[in-house]
This record gives structure tokens, sequence and C-alpha cells, in this order.
């Protein structure tokens, strides 16, 4: 055991150094170059090369990708216009306030909901009726309830988002193995210290998972949010881009999308990441890094 | 032979009565059971799977209310007629079967857990204890590692130090080898007999390894199958501090042989009935 003032320093030195390997040695690049090409190849073969029937109306990839980069655009929208930058904010700007919102309660609640039996009998069956109601069903009484634009697209967003959240938390509370407060309970932890330090971490792979799925439903909510109200969005874009056949301009606001929801998963999972060292580094011994 | 010298930790258990509910019909997991430990004795418990020892660990930790009887630790009731369950408390700390460490906290604040959480130290003032502790254990070098990196060897370690660093007076140990190799267990065995020899603490040992309960234990007590109360008690007079050369030894095949015909007698009544492993 006398060695083992080298261990950290050295087990560090080989994860760089294996994992440098692994990103060349690594298919998976290849293989996401290869499905992006394969995915590309397949709209052009059918939309320039082969013209099949029902993809006449459909907008051709080098026309979107032309329109996309293009300084002076057919329709409006490209890389190089402030429209395009300003729709790409207000759907962020709604995402951020709805994301925000829904996991500073969305966390909470499922906490209470997972920690609290009392909580858990009054609150959850109302909860178990009102989360399967689809968020397009809300829209009506959304717009009925509050005023203006803005407030029914960020509380429908919201709602979708809320509901993921707190549900993955309970169940990440539930899921905590009973031996760790039993344990703290031992060593002499008051009810709070084991919520604060046993609760809480230990329900946070799953509070991560829940916010993972959230913010997918979030901009999903979003969207479809934005293409009955509001003055603006990606979802807007989408929706007018449709109605006055600017069909280019429909695919970049769609691959837009793609690009900025994956980006704030992505961000959601390093925050994660961050916050989860203990986990990250397990999972990397068990060979599942 | 060396409790003599150890003031605290004596256990009795005293009619001790458990009995489960699971549906409606009433199941006796400990029935009427005595047993004292003395302070500083390593007492180890040996019985069929399901025979209801852990029922019994658990009403000494307090996880369980009894329904009969009463527990005292060093004359002090912790629980009987009048409170039918103990209070859990530093002074009975249980390592548990499968192992509860925290996975997100490093070993060594795993370590300093205890007696921040009593607030008898401050957070600094326990990571420092942590580490002479860890030092004192040869756990040194795995202080900032999380749990979920070491063996499963060392994490069990790395519990018995968590508990130890809050001064318990007994030690309850749940079959807390029970998932390792024989190799393992025996590296782990002789780690746990060191630490004893320092601290003398009182163990009270659930197993089902016959091997482990005599070469750790002052005593076996072999266990009824359920209901669970003491079949036959075994003074080990094979001398401490013992090592490993003692399994070879004659005088601990002849223990081995009795303890296994009092042990199998009661496996075969528990097998029989077809008990769930518990």
């Amino acid at each position: 055991m006398t060695a083992n003032d080298a261990r950290p320093s050295l087990n560090r030195l080989a994860e760089t150094l294996s994992s440098l390997a692994e990103a060349f040695r690594c298919p998976a690049l290849y293989l996401a170059v290869l499905g992006y090409a394969l995915m590309l190849g397949f709209w052009y073969l059918t939309v320039q090369v082969l013209k099949l029937p029902r993809f006449a109306q459909m907008p051709a990839l080098t026309d979107v990708l032309k329109e996309w980069f293009s300084r002076d655009p057919a329709y409006g929208v490209s890389i190089f216009t402030r429209i395009y930058y300003q729709h790409i904010l207000v759907s962020l700007r709604r995402i951020g306030i709805a994301f925000a919102l829904a996991t500073s309660l969305g966390v909470p609640v499922g906490l209470m909901l997972g920690w609290s039996k009392t909580f858990r009998d009054y609150v959850f069956p109302l909860f178990e009726m009102l989360r399967p109601i689809p968020i397009l069903a809300w829209v009506p009484l959304a717009i009925i309830m509050l005023p203006g634009d803005e407030l029914p697209v960020v509380y429908l967003t919201f709602l979708a988002s809320f509901f993921a959240t707190a549900l993955n938390t309970m169940l990440g509370v539930r899921s905590i193995d009973p031996s760790y407060a039993l344990a703290a309970q031992c060593l002499g932890a008051s009810r709070w210290r084991i919520f604060a330090e046993v609760i809480v971490p230990g329900a946070l792979p799953f509070i991560f998972t829940g916010l993972q799925i959230s913010i997918g439903v979030a901009w999903f909510s979003l969207v479809a949010a934005e293409m009955i109200s509001g003055q603006f969005g990606l979802g807007y874009l989408i929706n007018t881009s449709y109605t006055t056949v600017q069909y280019p301009t429909l695919v970049i606001a769609m691959f837009t999308l793609g690009i900025i929801g994956f980006s704030t998963s992505a961000l959601v999972r390093r925050v994660g990441e961050a916050l989860m060292t203990w986990r990250t580094r397990q999972l990397a011994m068990d060979g599942r890094g | 032979m060396s409790a003599d010298q150890v003031s605290r930790g004596a256990l009795s258990l005293d009619n001790v009565v458990k009995i489960y509910d699971p549906d409606g019909a009433s199941v006796m997991a400990v029935d009427h059971c005595s047993l004292q430990v003395e302070a500083g004795e390593i007492c180890m418990i040996v019985g069929p799977s399901g025979c209801g020892k852990t029922s019994l660990l658990n009403a000494i930790a307090g996880f369980h209310e009894i329904d009969g009887g009463s527990i005292r630790l060093d004359g002090q009731p912790l629980c009987g007629p009048a409170r039918r369950q103990a209070p859990i408390g530093p002074d009975r700390v249980v390592v548990f079967q499968n192992g509860a460490l925290f996975p997100w906290k490093s070993n060594l604040e795993n370590i300093a857990f205890g007696p921040v959480a009593q607030g008898w130290l401050s957070r600094a003032e326990a990571r420092e204890r942590a580490r002479v502790m860890m030092a004192e254990a040869g756990l040194a070098g795995y202080e900032d590692e999380y749990p979920g990196q070491v063996s499963s060897g060392l994490r069990r370690r790395v519990e018995i130090v968590r508990a130890l660093i809050n001064d318990p007076a007994v030690l309850l140990l749940d079959e807390p080898y029970r998932a390792l190799d024989a190799l393992t267990k025996s590296v782990l065995h002789e780690a746990l007999l060191e630490i004893y020899y320092k601290t003398r603490k009182t163990i009270f040992f659930i197993t089902h390894d016959l091997e482990e309960a005599i070469f750790l234990g002052h005593r076996v007590v072999v266990m009824t199958a359920r209901p669970c109360r003491p079949k036959r008690i075994f003074e080990i007079d094979i001398p401490h501090p013992r090592d490993y050369s003692v399994l070879t030894s004659k005088r601990f095949r002849e223990i081995a042989a009795e303890v296994a015909e009092a042990v199998n007698e009661e496996a075969l009544k528990s097998f029989v009935r077809g008990e769930k492993e518990g």
C-alpha cells in the first residue's frame, strides 16, 4: 500500500492517454459522418436526381444550403440576416425562462413527492391525472387564461418540462437504496442532513435524466405553441414559411431547431457530469464511460 | 479474554421477540431470544438463511421495533416494554451487507461524515482525523477516490473505518463480506482483527461462513431455524491474536466439525421449509 501516493496522478495520465488514443481509433466519428452523408445523399437523390413524384414540392438540398448561407436570401432568412437570429433568440429566451421555472419548481416538488409520503398521498393522484394530458390540449386554456402572446407560449413550454422533471426526480428519490439513509442515521445525521447529503445527491442521476427529457419536451411544446400563437420564434418561422410556401426557409428553421436542441441537451448533460464526477468516474471504471 | 480491559459495549438481549405481519399471517422471526455479549467481545452469529439473524441485528440497531423482551447496552435499556424501538445512533453503527458507503462522497468524506453530522468536529477537523485513521488502517492514497473507483474489499475496510471514527460501543456487522471471494475475505479478516486488537470494540457479526465465524469470534452462537434463538454457543478457545495459520490447526478443524454439525441440523430444517435467503 506504499505506492498509493502515485496512484491518482498516474490514473489521470492513463485516462488522458487512453482517451486520446480512443478518439483516433474509435469509429464513432467516421460513422457519424457517414450517417450524415447517407441522409443528405438520400435527400439529394430523391428530390434532385430521381425527382420522385411526391417529392416534387420538397425544397432541394442545394437550394436550402444556398439560401441558408446566402448574403442575399430569396425569402429573407439566412445566417446573414438579423431576423434569423431574432427568431432564435426569442425561442431561446422562452425555453430559458420555461426550463428555469420548470427546474426550480419541478425538482423541489419531485423531491417532496419522493421524500414525504403525506405529500405524495395528497399530490400524486392529481399529478398523475394532469400529466397524461397532451400539451396541445392545454393550448385553448393557456390562451384564455394568460394575457398576451408571450405568456401562453412560455406556460405551455413550462408545463411539459415541469412534469418530466418532477416525475423523474420523484423516481430518483424512490430508487435510492434505503441502506444509505439508515447508514446516515446510524452515523448521527439529522433528518434534514439526510435530505441534503443523501436524498438530493442520491437522486441527482435521475434528476439529470429528467432534465434531459425535460429540455427535449420543452422544445417540442415550444414549437407547437409558437405555431399557434406568437410573433417570433422558430416554430412561428416554420408555420409562416409553410403558409407562405417558402419551403427552404422552413427546412432552415427545422435544422436550426435540431442544432440548438442538440446543444441545449448537451449543455444539460455537461452540467450533470460536472456535478456528478463520482458517477462519471464510477461508470468509467465499469467500462461504460 | 481481553474483554475485561474494556468497559463499554456489553449487549444484553432478554427474551427478545420479533413478529412480522406481512399479509395478516404473523410470522415469528425471533422467539424469546436471550444472549449476553460481553464488552470487547467478538460475537459471531451463524444460522440458516432467513432464520431471523438480521431481524435481531436490526432490533439492536433500532431499525425495527421489537414485540417483546428487552435489549440493553451497558445496563441502559435500548428498547423494551416502555419503548419498543431503540433509538438509532452512533453508539451502535451498522456495516451493511451490500455496503452503504455514499457513492457521491469520496472515501475521506464518507469517513468524516459521522463526526460532522453529530457536531463534535468541524468539517476540517473531521477530515484531518479521517486522514489519520485511513493511514492507520493502511488506506492512505485512497482518500480522494470515490467508493465506486476502488475494489469491493477496500470499500469494506473504508466502511469499517467510517464506523470506528464515531467511537461506537458496538459494531454491528451484517454479513459484510458475503459477496466477496475467499482470498479477499481472508485479507479482510486479518485487517478486521488488526483493527480489533487496537480498538477492542464489541463486534456483533452475522455470517453464513463457519470458517469466518470460528476464525474471528471469541464465541460462535449457532441460531435455530426460524424462529431465531440460540441453539448452541461455542467458546472458541484458540488464543488471540490469531492469524491465518490458525485455519490449518487441529483444534480449528475439531471446532469446525462440531459447529458444522449444529448448523447443518438447522440449515436442513430451514431448507426443507424453503426459507427465502435474507
